[in-house]
């Protein structure tokens, strides 16, 4: 954006942001291929009801472990189940264990780091030393550790796996505040009387926003993944409840014989993390300052 | 400043820096594993004893624990014994945890450097083939074959191996290290059954051993190849559009020469960092795939042991890999240091 460029209201250079925005991602075919995929599993999570066959959780005990076919389009599973119904209701938990990752770890990352970046001092050198532990260890072990210690259920795991994803948003914010904090324009607000909460809430979190941005929808298929390795290693989300990576834990018993109870699930995760992947490379590719500067 | 200090001196220093750091943060991972023990768990001593015991019996345990003593005081004594190598002892073996750690720690080293080996083997010279013809069909092919390895669930393509491979087309060994049949054959030297039988001279072992280690590391290798090629890529990348390489090209040097000798030369020193930085993340990913092939190794003990509430070995397996983890971490750093001849002149 140069600077001889005048635009009417802030209202209306945001609005041209935006529609450039839309426009320059339309026209990247794999982030629309993303997209599409995330609209797809939004729709299935909202009318779950409607689109599902069968009950999700009923089990008809004369239709055990039934090959896909007409009855069953995907097939059923150990109790009767239809797989395909039960991977559609799955679509709610896996938004459930992204959302709650995604909306709590990214404003606790980003508020620790934004406080550290601007207050600096001890409180930085602490909450810095702290992130680093958190980022030196490995993520899925840690998640493990933190469940074994919660217990097992769909939103310890969610707890367990913002507990690992909140240093990135840490780092990224405090280096953005360092950035800011004595910028000029930031020294013209505070000459004009705000406080320092003003100018971190008004001022500083906003310039933060285009990285944690980027840095949230590629981080989406990780926290998928790894709800699902949890599922799958039985601390995630307990039986009955269809969550893709517990579906494929009990049917990995029948791997051999019945393959489509695990494999469909799976199918499912797969197309799934391949959207949010696509998503996260097209929204990265138009978003990163850091990338932008270097074109 | 640079100036009078030694290059000496500048060494000696960085080392010290990088010992004091890899110091507080492996205390830091002392702290978590001992947050995570002693501070979540509502009360640790049930889960030791369980809801019936009695009295007596939780109170044994109790002052067993240390749990009457102040939390500072429990914290100090808990480090002292991780820095004796005295992890605690396993519910459910009854044997010290380091024992067992030790003893389930080659099958995962194998499984995870063989797997290293042929990420690196895949991933290079894709990720450069891929940086070299930017934006063309090998550039999409390789990116798409990436893509599909960060977004596939590793245990569910396990599975999925183990369904085509082993059970339709009988090309590998099921899960597990080595057949019933050949268990105790060899002579532990190594604790590695392929090297210990290739020096044994047990070709069968040894065969035997390979067909069942073949799919997992080819998975692992996949995943690594994945990471690593687009990380390759986008160092060479950087390379290619720097201006040594257009007066490389100039002087009428062939393009290997231009891409192997001076590019990948240079994007070569922060690759290695890389490479060493993502061995620990096999180390750690073995959990899941070590799970699906019923792999005896330290994943496949720390998934187990969560199940029976063995609390000790979680957490001594935890803090074991995290340990590595943290070590190559700096070991990566240094390297980096010692290989890249500008940090090695220029740090002030």
């Amino acid at each position: 954006m140069s600077a001889t460029q005048t635009v009417a209201s802030a209202g209306s250079a945001r609005w041209k942001q935006i529609v450039s925005f839309c426009r320059r991602f339309a026209r990247n075919p794999l982030g629309m291929f993303g997209l599409f995929i995330l609209v797809a599993l939004l729709f299935c999570a909202a009318f779950a009801e409607i689109i599902a066959p069968y009950d999700p959780y009923l089990p008809n005990l004369t239709a055990r472990l039934t090959a896909p076919g007409a009855e069953f389009l995907l097939g059923s599973d150990e109790l009767g189940r239809d797989i395909l119904s039960r991977v559609i209701y799955g679509s709610r938990l896996t938004l459930l264990i992204v959302g709650l990752v995604i909306l709590t770890s990214a404003p606790i990352g980003l508020l620790i780091g934004v406080v550290s970046g601007t207050y600096g001092g001890w409180l930085d050198a602490f909450f810095m030393r702290v992130t680093d532990v958190f980022l030196a260890v490995p993520k899925l072990l840690l998640a493990l550790a933190f469940v074994a210690a919660l217990g097992p259920g769909i939103v310890n795991a969610a707890i367990a796996i913002t507990l690992t994803a909140w240093p990135p948003y840490a780092r990224m914010a405090r280096a953005e505040a360092l950035a800011v904090r004595n910028s000029d324009y930031v020294n013209a607000v505070r000459l004009a009387g705000a406080s320092e909460f003003h100018i971190i809430l008004y001022h500083i979190i906003p310039m933060c926003m285009s990285s944690v941005i980027v840095r949230m929808t590629l981080d989406m298929a990780g926290i998928i993944l790894t709800a699902a390795g949890l599922g799958f290693i039985g601390l995630g989300a307990q039986p009955p409840m269809p969550e893709w990576g517990a579906m494929i834990s009990t049917g990995r018993k029948f791997i051999f014989d019945q393959w489509w109870v695990a494999t469909v699930p799976g199918f499912a995760i797969f197309i799934v993390s391949l959207g949010f992947n696509l998503l996260g490379d097209a929204v990265r590719d138009l978003l990163d300052p850091h990338l932008k500067a270097r074109s | 400043m640079a100036a009078t200090a030694s290059p000496h001196f500048l060494r000696a220093r960085r080392l010290t820096n990088a010992l004091v750091t890899t110091a507080i943060t492996l205390l830091g991972l002392v702290a978590l594993t001992f947050f995570i023990g002693r501070v979540i768990p509502i009360d640790p001593v049930l889960s030791i004893v369980g809801e019936k015991a009695t009295q007596e019996a939780y109170d044994k345990v109790y002052y067993a624990l240390g749990l009457d003593k102040p939390v500072w005081e429990q914290f100090t004594s808990y480090t002292f014994k991780l820095l004796q190598g005295d992890f605690g002892t396993s519910f459910t073996t009854t044997r010290p945890v380091l024992t067992d750690l030790l003893s389930f720690f080659p099958a995962t080293l194998e499984l995870a450097t063989l797997g290293l080996l042929l990420g690196v083997a895949l991933g290079v010279p894709a990720g450069v083939a891929s940086a070299y013809w930017h934006d063309k069909w090998p550039d999409h092919l390789i990116r798409i074959i990436g893509l599909i390895g960060y977004s596939v669930p590793i245990f569910w393509l396990g599975l999925v191996g183990l369904y085509v491979f082993y059970y339709k087309l009988d090309w590998v060994a099921g899960p597990g290290q080595i057949d019933v049949f050949f268990v105790g054959i060899v002579k532990p030297i190594t604790n590695s059954i392929l090297i210990d039988s290739l020096i044994g001279g047990h070709w069968d072992v040894f065969w035997n051993a390979f067909s069942h280690i073949v799919l997992p590391v080819c998975l692992v290798g996949y995943f690594s190849m994945a990471y690593l090629s687009r990380m390759t890529r986008s160092l060479m990348l950087d390379q290619l559009t720097q201006e040594y390489v257009l007066t490389a090209r100039l002087k009428g040097a062939n393009e290997f020469e231009v891409v192997v000798g001076h590019a990948l030369r240079n994007a070569a020193i922060p690759l290695v960092t890389i490479i060493a930085l993502s061995y620990g993340g096999l180390l750690e990913g073995s959990v899941l795939i070590e799970t699906v092939f019923g792999w005896p190794g330290i994943g496949n003990y720390i998934a187990s042991s969560l199940f029976r509430g063995d609390i000790n070995a979680v957490l001594g397996g935890t803090f074991l890999v995290g340990a590595i983890f943290i070590i190559l971490n700096q070991l990566s750093d240094v390297l980096y240091a010692t290989l890249d001849p500008r940090t090695r002149e220029l740090r002030k």
